[in-house]
């Protein structure tokens, strides 16, 4: 082992060899390990949809825990200083940037309308717990921070560690908070099977419901329910998927697939999910000392951030609410629209409104489509909206029947 | 170096005992600590939560809140005022960003360069540790750094943190609330994963090193390749990649401070740092091992 001398060159490529080896394995190791772990459908015994859904209405789990991803592409045109971002930030986040407050305002709020309305693009990483219908708790999980909805009886806390606020409210007695993963609602009386049954032969003329194959999310054997629009063509919905846990019932992952295609505009799936009891601290709130707590207005506005106008006159066209091809309507009240007509003046207003919408005419004069890829809007010039989850076309047609009607 | 060791025949050199690479590894050690260089970096790197503690305590004596309140400013530091503990993650997750993979850089690229330029390198090779070794001890004293380097931010930050602020029960992410033991326990956990992020760039410092003569040629590509896969990390249009860059996690430590902790991230950077070191300790032991050195 004289050291100084040099090495020979074939050496020091043999030597070489090691790392670029050791990478190699990493990166077959990489690409091979999940294609390996996701092959291979779970077998499980023939279902009939009938009995799926049975399955889920009697499904009565009611403690858990466990990780949901939510992936949303809707294709909402990302607005400066929106939350569409969510990745941006240095070094995955924080450091000069302080990524996980992104979008907030300059006043710490902590109420969860807000919150939740920024599931609506990106996506997130929650976490669910619950022990009962009256301990629940979800956290969204952000970069260095997490905002957290904490039920425990007739509290509702929220609790953003980004800003250290803090939100509170008490529910009236007995309203509970509507949990995700409450059983649907209705009369004990009915058993899951008839309800089942009747919600089978309820959706019938516009829907077709079947069981597609199984699938294995956050490592449990689940059915594929998909839920397919019949017969409506203006739908821009293709189909929804629910995948049902085999032995549980509980639904694991729910897609929401476009008519354009591409991948999902909805993708809700549990990464983990635990059936145990969760950690009973997991349900205790107390704010921090020196956290900003909001008091909720008793009877206030806990969700649902009003639409523009309220939406007292919405009105809904094209039969039940079940239909695929529902369009809603109601008066903005905001006669000459985004930069309808009349407004004239700013070219540039109506350059940048080109941008993000589209010029239609109809019998109900003009107006402008504003796309996503799931739900389109129409405003016309004077001031009437109609959205739904239906093409541009099948929109118009609904507007121009809507007026004809009148 | 280790004059005291006893002298090995060339062919006996590869059974030596443990003790002596103890040894090669202490005098690396302390050639490393006592240099004038890194206690300066040791003091900048102390200097940063002084600063931040220093900081948020004025703009709070007025009673108001930090940063208006709106969570502006690094990870956490909105929760300082809460608990001086939150100041030692508020300074890891301003430090982690540049600060202290810098340091590292630093110390990791002079490791081999440093030596080979001012001539004493052929000297250390003239003991009978053989390269693997050497290379081995230059390795480990990085590693040491890295901790070195994590807990004097850490422990610059409680010290602050306790002086300045509160402390008391701790209020983790999720809400829940856990007693100050227990938190301290964390932030120790905090410290040695922020240290076990930088163990990739360490590595990789460490081949930049063996590559070449100059120890300042070193430095600054190993401070620049950091902060191009910095950059690389920020851009949205890459995202596919960024898992695979070493920075990509460092942020992880957060999630101990979560309430189930959430371990995937964690793990995740703890594999990808474990990854890095293989593939550039390998490759660095590739280049020294077969390098023509003649300084």
């Amino acid at each position: 082992m004289a050291q100084i001398q040099p090495r020979k060159p074939r050496r020091r490529a043999a030597r070489y060899a090691v790392p670029v080896a050791v990478a190699g394995v990493a990166a077959a190791t990489v690409g091979l390990v999940p294609a390996l772990a996701s092959s291979g459908d779970p077998d499980l015994p023939e279902i009939t949809a009938e009995e799926l859904v049975a399955k889920v209405a009697a499904s009565d789990v009611d403690q858990l825990s466990g990780t949901v991803r939510v992936k949303t592409d809707l294709g909402l045109p990302s607005l400066p200083g929106g939350s569409g971002g969510g990745n941006g930030g240095f070094g995955g986040g924080a450091g000069e940037g302080g990524d996980g407050v992104e979008g907030k305002a300059a006043q710490p709020d902590a109420s969860p309308g807000k919150k939740l309305s920024e599931l609506a693009s990106g996506e997130h990483l929650l976490r669910f717990a619950a022990d009962g219908p009256d301990k629940q708790r979800v956290s969204i999980m952000e970069d260095a921070a997490e905002y957290s909805l904490v039920h425990s009886g007739r509290d509702l806390w929220a609790y953003d560690s980004g800003s250290n606020a803090a939100w509170h409210a008490e529910a009236p007695e007995g309203a509970g908070h509507a949990g995700k993963h409450d059983g649907p609602a209705g009369p004990d009386a009915v058993t899951p099977q008839k309800a089942a049954k009747q919600l089978l032969k309820d959706l019938d003329s516009s829907t077709s419901v079947a069981v597609d194959g199984t699938a294995k999310v956050a490592g449990r054997d689940a059915y594929q329910l998909v839920v397919k629009p019949k017969g409506a063509n203006d739908s821009t919905i293709e189909s929804v998927r629910i995948a049902v846990d085999a032995d549980k019932g509980l639904p694991l992952r729910f897609t929401v697939d476009p008519k354009k295609g591409g991948d999902p505009a909805i993708d809700v799936a549990y990464t983990k999910v635990d059936f145990g009891k969760p950690d009973a601290s997991s349900f205790t709130f107390r704010p921090p000392k020196d956290a900003k707590v909001t008091e909720a207005k008793p009877d206030g506005d806990r969700r649902a951030p009003k639409g523009p106008g309220g939406l007292s006159g919405l009105e809904l066209l094209g039969g039940s609410a079940g239909d695929w091809s529902t369009v809603a309507t109601f008066d903005s009240g905001m006669p000459g629209g985004p930069g309808g007509g009349k407004s004239g003046g700013d070219k540039r207003a109506d350059e940048l409104l080109d941008n993000f919408t589209d010029k239609v005419k109809g019998d109900f004069g003009t107006g402008r489509v504003f796309s996503t890829r799931l739900v389109n809007a129409l405003m016309t010039e004077d001031g009437q909206v109609y959205v739904g989850a239906v093409t541009k076309e099948g929109l118009v047609k609904a507007a121009d029947e809507h007026v004809g009607a009148e | 170096m280790s004059r005291a060791e006893p002298v090995y025949d060339a062919r006996s050199a590869p059974r030596v005992s443990p003790l002596w690479l103890l040894g090669l590894f202490r005098s690396e050690l302390l050639v490393t600590f006592r240099r004038w260089r890194t206690l300066a970096l040791l003091g900048v790197l102390a200097a940063v939560p002084v600063l931040v503690g220093v900081a948020v305590k004025v703009e709070t004596s007025d009673g108001g809140s930090i940063g208006s309140g709106g969570g502006e400013g690094p990870a956490f530091i909105s929760q300082v005022t809460n608990n001086g503990l939150f100041l030692v993650f508020t300074s890891l997750a301003a430090t982690l960003p540049f600060f202290l993979p810098m340091a590292v850089g630093v110390v990791a690229g002079d490791a081999v360069a440093g030596e080979a330029g001012a001539g004493t390198l052929r000297y250390l090779l003239v003991a009978p540790a053989g390269r693997t070794r050497l290379l081995l001890a230059k390795l480990t004293t990085v590693v040491a750094f890295c901790l070195a380097a994590t807990l004097t931010v850490a422990v610059a930050a409680l010290l602050t943190g306790a002086l300045l602020f509160p402390t008391g029960e701790v209020t983790l992410l999720s809400g829940t609330a856990v007693s100050f033991g227990e938190g301290l326990l964390r932030a120790g956990a905090i410290a040695v994963l922020v240290a076990a992020g930088l163990l990739g760039l360490a590595a990789l410092g460490l081949f930049v090193s063996s590559l070449t003569n100059s120890g300042i040629a070193a430095m600054a590509t190993t401070v620049g390749l950091l902060i191009t896969v910095q950059i690389l990390n920020a851009i949205p249009q890459l995202d596919a990649f960024h898992p695979y860059l070493f920075p990509h996690y460092w942020l992880s430590f957060a999630d101990l401070l979560r309430d189930p902790v959430y371990w995937d991230d964690i793990l995740k950077n703890l594999g990808l740092q474990a990854l890095y070191t293989a593939v550039f300790g390998s490759a660095a032991w590739a280049a020294f091992t077969s390098r023509d050195v003649t300084a």
